[in-house]
């Protein structure tokens, strides 16, 4: 029997509860009752009764799994079996973890003979704490239960109390997107604050050498790691907002206007489509694409050209960001070319100026601010990709304008020195966590400019 | 009345449109039209190129990955009892056959005569490629030999991961990436729901009101890197649940989807009319009956479509992933919410990382499954938007 089991248990628990709950007031609600007509529905005064029986309980069974744990270790510590155990912090924990292991049947043989004789003291410290455990949520279930049954009578409110407790559980749905942003905010500074413990922001921010790599020998040639990381955010730039940017802008508002200006509604229904499909291919797809396909074909290119070119350009990456960020420049364009009031296409149009004209001169001008949005929602997008940029642009930290060459990224980066198995507590692994706080600063910075820029314009026109 | 006019001075005569320069002016005006009307349709074709190109690169790469080559062995009367006895390395000592070859030797019953097995990972590259010399010519020489056949690579959709190319199967990332869709589902759809009614319905309008809608609409554009470093520092360093399992990835991933279901679920519930309310309100629904008896069954089309929406972002999602350490090598399917796993993006990604040749077409092979179950949740939610959607 587990915690599981029992929480189980007091779901059928409640289901009793409720069903006895609501024939208790099914009998009082007959129809025809006239004056004396009862508050509630008979269902309202069921939930009333199975909420009582449910959530003390499942609360009291949340606190119990929490702390039997220690309970449970302090017992054994206690018992004369495991005075003879080694006082070594690290031999200790082995030998007590065996136990453990041993007593709940995760494994058969024990290599330590201690932890053999500590195997049934364990066992019964835990049956022991699980059989007080399973005691006190059932009498909390069953006080909570006869407390609100013995409530139940035509005059009480149970609908009232039920409606209000479903308002507290949807303020607290709502509430866990602000505690997300919270852990978000938290953790990030909180590592990144461990992190400019050891590199100093001023090195981070301004540095032009980035080699996270640290010593593993205190001697070890090029021991020191170095921590510079305007490589990092000139490659993120050159990808995401200059490479990609050139892409996506003119084929995204060429394709926009074409859509929403000039194409018959057959085309347009369905070319739409297809252009929102760019945007639902996972970016691992486009990675596996940039790498296998594009990026051999840019080194080719480049070999001809009589330029050096790198299998893992910046072109590429940056031309396969620009395809994917092509239907989010084009369906925000899209809107606010259709706001811009029809009597402005109108009065271009008596004047004698040709569509191309009108779209040119008028209507691109005036829906600008909604463009320049979407571009910056566009860029935020692009620089926190991660797929394409992890398997198509390299790992060298260059700083270099010439496409043809390898540049890489924030978020190469971070999936760069998170995975593969590291101490939590070196520079190396915490200078992902600083790199997270930059980029999450950025990408929210734009967002909030983006928003607000697309804000202002609407209400120009409206 | 003439001498009113602000034109004074200008020349009365109407312009001479079919005057030369004029006429010129015209055609230049009109060949920049269609000129424009060119550049635009060829922005949507490019786009659209782009698209279909990538889809046949897809293709073309991958639909071979579903097939696999197969080699006839003839067993002579010698090796049926070596085969008997549990000696396979004999009978498969050519080096044509797969790694895996001695499994289905070992699980047939023909003792005698002809058994088709998988080819060696250079054998199967020859086949639908073009493989090293040595393998070239040995194919040739079986195809000469009339040994070799093709047929459909049943262990790639049951099996999972493996070190040759000729064993990896996808079902072991599969599951893996359905059971971290379950956890995805039980948690974002009922707290983003839930979120939506309550900011839609009953939220005062006052300053937590709008802390909660800033950090709803800035969780939908945080990188979704971010969810995964959040993932890492609270589920994994702080919480200590188990590495790589689908729970965590569950977790991570609902975090990063609810946003997108609050705000299609609010949008949603935001077209359902007043009028249906205050009916509700007017005779004596209280606030909550009139949502769950009548707001939410007829927002619910709106809520579900953008429901597989976001669930189709997270079924595609790696990054977050690879954050929480689901790269590992996996060679068995999980069995359950807390056991090591991995996902199709992750297994395409570690795929794509191998060096063999013939992974080349079992990346690309997965990437068709994962864009065919991505192509049918769109559908499932395009079809649900236009079946169900009432147009108020």
């Amino acid at each position: 029997m587990t915690p599981t089991t029992i929480a189980l248990l007091l779901f059928g628990l409640a289901v009793m509860a409720w069903l006895a709950a609501r024939a208790k007031a099914m009998a009082f609600a007959a129809p025809g009752a006239g004056a004396d007509r009862p508050h509630s529905l008979p269902v309202y005064h069921g939930w009333y009764v199975a909420l009582w029986a449910l959530v003390p309980a499942l609360l009291v069974l949340a606190a119990w799994t929490n702390f039997s744990g220690g309970l449970v270790y302090q017992t054994v510590l206690a018992s004369p079996e495991a005075q003879a155990l080694p006082g070594f912090g690290m031999q200790r924990q082995a030998v007590l973890s065996e136990a453990y292991a041993l007593a709940t049947g995760a494994s058969d043989a024990a290599f330590n003979p201690q932890a053999r004789a500590l195997a049934p003291v364990y066992a019964g410290a835990i049956a022991f704490y699980f059989w007080i455990g399973l005691a006190l949520t059932l009498v909390v279930a069953f006080a909570g239960g006869a407390f609100a049954y013995s409530r139940v009578s035509p005059a009480f409110r149970a609908r009232t109390r039920v409606e209000r407790t479903v308002m507290a559980v949807l303020l607290a749905a709502s509430l866990i997107a602000v505690l997300t942003t919270l852990g978000i905010v938290v953790s990030l500074l909180f590592e990144s604050l461990r992190f400019f413990s050891m590199v100093s922001p001023v090195e981070f921010l301004t540095g032009l050498n980035w080699s996270p790599q640290m010593a593993i020998r205190a001697d070890q040639a090029g021991s020191s790691g170095a921590f510079g990381a305007i490589p990092l955010f000139w490659g993120t730039m050159f990808i995401g907002a200059i490479i990609a940017m050139i892409v996506a802008i003119p084929l995204g508002l060429m394709s926009a206007i074409y859509l929403t200006q000039y194409a018959s509604p057959r085309l347009r229904a369905w070319m739409k489509p297809a252009l929102e499909m760019l945007a639902g291919v996972p970016t691992v797809v486009y990675g596996y694409f940039a790498a296998l396909t594009v990026a051999p074909a840019i080194r080719d290119i480049g070999l001809s050209l009589g330029i050096a070119a790198s299998t893992e350009s910046a072109l590429a990456a940056g031309l396969v960001m620009g395809i994917m960020i092509i239907p989010f420049v084009s369906s925000m364009a899209d809107d606010s070319i259709a706001a811009v009031p029809q009597a402005m296409r109108d009065g271009s149009l008596a004047m004698g100026a040709t569509k191309s004209e009108t779209i040119r001169k008028v209507l691109v001008p005036a829906a600008l601010p909604g463009v320049v949005g979407g571009v910056l929602l566009a860029v935020s997008r692009a620089i926190g990709e991660t797929m394409i940029v992890v398997m198509a642009a390299g790992l060298a930290a260059n700083f270099t304008l010439n496409p043809f060459e390898s540049v890489t990224t924030v978020t190469t980066q971070i999936v760069q020195l998170l995975t593969g198995d590291q101490e939590f507590d070196s520079p190396k692994t915490l200078a992902a966590f600083a790199l997270g706080l930059v980029l999450f600063m950025v990408t929210l910075a734009l967002n909030i400019v983006a928003l607000r820029v697309v804000k202002k314009y609407r209400e120009a026109y409206e | 009345m003439s001498d009113a006019l602000p034109f004074e001075g200008v020349d009365p005569t109407p312009t001479d449109w079919s005057d030369a320069a004029m006429q010129r002016r015209i055609r230049k005006r009109y060949a920049a039209e269609r000129r424009f009307k060119l550049v635009g349709l060829g922005a949507v074709l490019l786009s659209a190129g782009f698209l279909a190109f990538l889809l046949v690169t897809m293709m073309a790469n991958g639909l071979s990955g579903f097939a696999q080559t197969e080699v006839r062995l003839d067993i002579g009367a010698g090796q049926a009892s070596a085969i008997a006895a549990g000696n396979h390395e004999a009978a498969l000592a050519e080096g044509v056959y797969s790694e895996g070859a001695w499994v289905p030797l070992r699980d047939s019953a023909v003792r005698a005569g002809e058994i088709w097995l998988p080819a060696s990972t250079a054998i199967d590259t020859a086949a639908k490629s073009d493989g090293t010399p040595a393998a070239e010519a040995a194919y040739a020489r079986l195809s000469n030999e009339g040994r070799v056949r093709t047929g459909i690579n049943w262990g790639f959709l049951t099996g999972a991961d493996a070190t040759d190319p000729t064993l990896v199967g996808i079902w072991g990332a599969f599951k893996g990436s359905l059971l971290t869709m379950i956890v995805t589902i039980l948690i974002a759809f009922p707290i983003g729901v839930l979120s939506a009614v309550y900011l839609e319905e009953y939220a005062p309008r006052n300053r937590w009101t709008d802390m909660i809608e800033v950090s709803i609409n800035n969780l939908a554009a945080v990188p979704s890197i971010i969810f995964g470093l959040l993932g890492l520092a609270i589920f994994l360093n702080f919480m200590h649940l188990p590495r790589s399992a689908p729970i965590v990835g569950g977790l991570t991933l609902a975090l990063m989807t609810m946003p997108v279901i609050v705000i299609a679920g609010r949008n949603a519930i935001k077209s359902v009319p007043p009028s249906i309310r205050d009916a509700a309100l007017g005779i004596g629904a209280s606030r909550i009956q009139v949502v769950s008896h009548h707001v939410l069954p007829l927002a619910l089309p709106g809520i579900l479509t953008g429901t597989i929406i976001g669930m189709a972002r997270a079924l595609g999602e790696t990054a977050p992933l690879l954050m929480i350490g689901m790269r590992a090598f996996i060679a068995a399917p999980p069995g359950g919410f807390s056991e090591p796993a991995t996902v199709l993006p992750v297994q395409i990604f570690l795929w794509s990382d191998e060096v063999s040749r013939g992974f080349v077409e079992k990346t690309s092979a997965a990437i068709l499954v994962l864009l065919v179950f991505l192509l049918a949740m769109n559908g499932a939610a395009i079809y649900l938007r236009n079946r169900f959607e009432k147009r108020w």
